[in-house]
């Protein structure tokens, strides 16, 4: 079977969940020997190593692999604002190589969406496929582009939806190409059961036409970090993206209210983003800004040195279709807490689970965790041995399944 | 000659509530009345009142030949007090037909004995007085906490004056043998053991319903010639089961009521066959031999051993720390927090903790109040800590009156 994928980068160069579950799909079903023609975008100034390279060190079977880059300034989790910065950066770039020529790229996000869709048809035009596979909104009219060109199926896969990422105040712009895509798609793939009800509730898709593969986790060689630990205090963590979908305000709420009861506990917040400086504000306006750590947002080692230091791991998320950072927590030896409305607290039993609203809640966990160790290490320990169960080879089998029902419904048609 | 020897437990535990720490020192009350209720009203009338209702009847219709035994503990009497007297009616018209057995345990159904003997006696003395007050029954027979059984726990039994005790006829220590004769404990001259026969129990307690199970469905000939079978190589056998069996673990779609309705009439057409409680079959039979039970056995899971309720770090911990307490709470006398502690001692709360089968789900599930076993342990150790806070805050004002 050959599919052609619209995805996004891959590790290490990517900037979240994303790109993390696009490589690891791609990987396990090019060790199926699905052929995978993988569509990236790609930006003239990003600084990047060929990621080729990257992906032949990490063990990508490459006769099942080819890759298809097309110039544009698009990444994943952009938004309009984001677009615009970019394209200052990419004309910046332009006049520093000598090449100050008319930009060939869309004047904002949205023009540059379907320049890209465009640009998709060549591919779609050039090689052989049986099946379109695309992820997330923006590659939405490319894949239909495609679609329209091949008259192959589509099965689209939705890691996120709009309502996730701005916490139900949707763009109608987006949310209109994310119902085009999910409605000319021939079939659905979503995260989750969480996001699968999104996607009945909110755009009026068939529950029959949305199947659940849940994202599998996958871990390269652990660094040999080693982090010390003061032993007279506890360690607290977020993090993620400091926006309104992760949940960053419940943090801190919680956290005044466990310092009400403890006083040798740090909270640690790792990431950037809008709400940044919200919470510290709140911070300040609580008294515990002495208590609770910026972090800024951290890479590689540092992130697991992040993780060990800690004593536990909350992830508050308003809404989370999965999240992968739990997992990463927990393969790193601390114990989580996380939000009822999340993907990942569909597959992970042994972890303790809070509605995210429910501060109360959240902090009597947090404080439950902190003073039993009896609890942080059955936490650890069971949890540990879910991990495993997490795979890709599971979601990869889950595909080629929907592949081979989306192929086969075409053929009784 | 077989005697046929029902025994049912029934025990509902006063479920704790969502305790959290911001509780701690604002409010005592750590029980989940609403749940309770819930719970209690459902199997009400699920089970306990159409099961004692049919259980009367059959008594009724076979005129002092068909008997039957309970164990009910104080948590579920106290229960249907508050929210069913009905229930408690009921039991006492079955206690009235003289065809009832009602056996001992502690009054809160905990896992007293391998903490504090003392507690364990204390408990043991409250439900006596429980089964006075309320059906006139003073018991001979005694049963502990889920039929967690070993020699010592058998010597001591016998040293209270028991003449008989109720254990699991688990594999592991039967062998060769048969569950269906009593037996001696290990240690013990006089008291007598009866075995669970579990394949026979679970017959109808577990697999009634399961429509992948080679016998299904089980009907009353079928299992009454299995136990005919016993005759000549037996002397007795003992049905040992919950009674929410009926209704509510195999509810009355799967036609459990029908099959107890008709299983009398069948088992006496066997002229050897007969109906005896446990303190009978004891008094009528001659111990064959010996039992040696060295570690304790139980009749939960397929481990029949105590990892259901201390087999990790935090059921160990959290009973632990609440006998920790025992001495101290007992010297203030305050029957409130005695009662508040003593409630926390019921191995439900224990068995909520469990993470041996929380990945797969199910077992453990049953009325569990508890989205998971950490959520349980959470809560009881809060409680735990205001039961604490109570205690400081009497020793503080004592100090305070004595200055």
């Amino acid at each position: 079977m050959e599919i052609l994928m619209f995805g996004w980068e891959f590790p290490p160069f990517s900037s979240g969940g994303l790109g993390t579950a696009c490589y690891g799909l791609t990987k396990s079903l090019s060790s199926k020997n699905v052929k995978v023609h993988f569509v990236v975008p790609k930006a003239p100034m990003d600084a990047k190593a060929d990621f080729v390279d990257l992906i032949v060190a990490s063990g990508l079977k490459l006769e099942n692999f080819m890759l298809h880059k097309i110039n544009s300034l698009l990444v994943p989790y952009i938004d309009s604002g984001a677009y615009n910065n970019r394209m200052e950066q990419y004309k910046r770039f332009a006049r520093n190589s000598g090449n100050p020529e008319a930009s060939v790229y869309g004047p904002n996000l949205y023009a540059e969406v379907h320049r890209y869709a465009e640009a998709s048809n060549l591919i779609a035009r050039e090689i052989n496929f049986d099946i379109i596979h695309a992820h997330d909104w923006m590659t939405y009219p490319a894949a239909l582009n495609a679609k329209r060109v091949s008259g192959k199926p589509l099965v689209i896969h939705v890691h996120a939806t709009e309502f996730d990422r701005t916490g139900g105040h949707p763009n109608q712009y987006i949310y209109d190409i994310e119902r085009e895509g999910m409605h000319l798609a021939d079939n659905i793939i979503a995260v989750s059961n969480y996001t699968k009800n999104m996607i009945v509730r909110y755009y009026g898709i068939e529950p029959g036409k949305v199947t659940v593969v849940h994202n599998g986790v996958e871990f390269s060689d652990a660094h040999d970090v080693v982090v010390r630990k003061n032993p007279n205090e506890k360690i607290v963590l977020f993090l993620g993206r400091i926006t309104l979908q992760k949940g960053p305000d419940y943090f801190v709420y919680a956290a005044r209210k466990v310092l009400e009861k403890m006083k040798n506990v740090k909270f640690i917040v790792a990431g950037s983003g809008d709400m940044e400086p919200y919470m510290i504000e709140k911070a300040a306006e609580f008294g515990i800004a002495d208590k609770m750590l910026f972090a800024g947002f951290l890479r590689g080692k540092d992130i697991e040195r992040a993780y060990k230091m800690a004593d536990l791991y909350v992830m508050p998320s308003v809404s989370e279709p999965f999240g992968i950072t739990p997992l990463e927590s927990i393969r790193n030896g601390t114990p989580v807490i996380i939000s009822k409305t999340s993907g990942v607290s569909e597959v992970l039993q042994h972890a303790l689970k809070v509605d995210f609203w429910d501060v109360d809640q959240l902090a009597n966990k947090i404080i439950a965790v902190l003073q039993h160790d009896c609890l942080r290490h059955a936490l650890i320990e069971n949890s540990t041995q879910e991990i495993p169960k997490i795979n890709w080879d599971v979601a990869a089998d889950k595909c080629l399944d929907v592949y081979n029902r989306t192929i086969h419904m075409r053929i009784v048609v | 000659m077989v005697a046929i020897s029902f025994y049912f437990q029934v025990h509902q535990p006063v479920r704790l509530k969502h305790y959290s720490v911001f509780d701690i020192g604002h409010n005592h009350d750590y029980f989940f009345h609403q749940k309770n209720k819930e719970v209690i009203e459902k199997v009400a009338k699920k089970c306990y009142l159409p099961t004692n209702r049919l259980m009367l009847d059959l008594i009724n219709q076979f005129d002092g030949k068909f008997k039957i035994s309970y164990s009910i503990t104080g948590t579920a009497i106290e229960q249907f007090q508050h929210y069913a007297p009905e229930v408690l009616d009921s039991f006492k018209e079955l206690a009235k037909t003289g065809c009832v057995e009602f056996l001992s345990e502690t009054y809160y159904h905990s896992l007293s004995y391998l903490y504090s003997k003392k507690e364990f006696v204390e408990q043991v003395d409250l439900h006596k007085k429980m089964l006075w007050k309320h059906f006139r029954a003073k018991p001979t027979t005694f049963r502990n906490t889920e039929l967690v059984f070993n020699n010592e726990l058998g010597k001591f039994i016998e040293d209270l004056g028991y003449d008989a005790v109720l254990a699991e006829g688990a594999d592991h220590i039967l062998g060769w043998r048969s569950p269906n004769f009593v037996y001696r404990p290990r240690t013990c001259s006089r008291i007598k053991l009866l075995l669970k026969n579990y394949k026979l129990s679970d017959d109808i307690a577990f697999r009634f319903s399961n429509s992948s199970w080679a016998d299904y469905p089980l009907s009353v000939e079928k299992y009454a010639q299995w136990i005919n079978a016993i005759n000549g190589n037996g002397t007795n056998l003992n049905l040992f089961m919950d009674y929410e069996t009926f209704g509510e673990h195999q509810w009355s779609t799967t036609g459990i009521f029908n099959f107890m309705r008709h299983l009398p009439q069948e088992l006496l057409k066997h002229p050897d066959n007969s109906f005896k409680t446990p303190s009978e079959v004891a008094r009528e039979n001659e111990s064959v031999g010996e039992i040696d039970m060295h570690n304790f056995v139980s009749w939960a899971d397929l481990e029949r051993d105590l990892s259901a309720w201390l087999g990790n770090q935090m059921q160990q911990t959290a009973m632990r720390e609440l006998y920790v307490l025992e001495n101290e709470v007992k010297r203030t006398k305050d029957p409130v927090l005695i009662s508040d502690w003593r409630k926390l001692t019921t191995s439900d709360h224990f068995y909520y903790m469990c993470t041996k089968w929380f990945s797969d789900g199910d077992v453990h599930k049953y009325f569990n109040p508890y989205d998971s076993p950490y959520d349980c342990f959470i809560a009881f150790m809060n409680a735990l800590n205001d039961i604490k806070h109570r205690l400081d805050v009497r020793h503080r004002k004592i100090i305070r009156e004595v200055a």
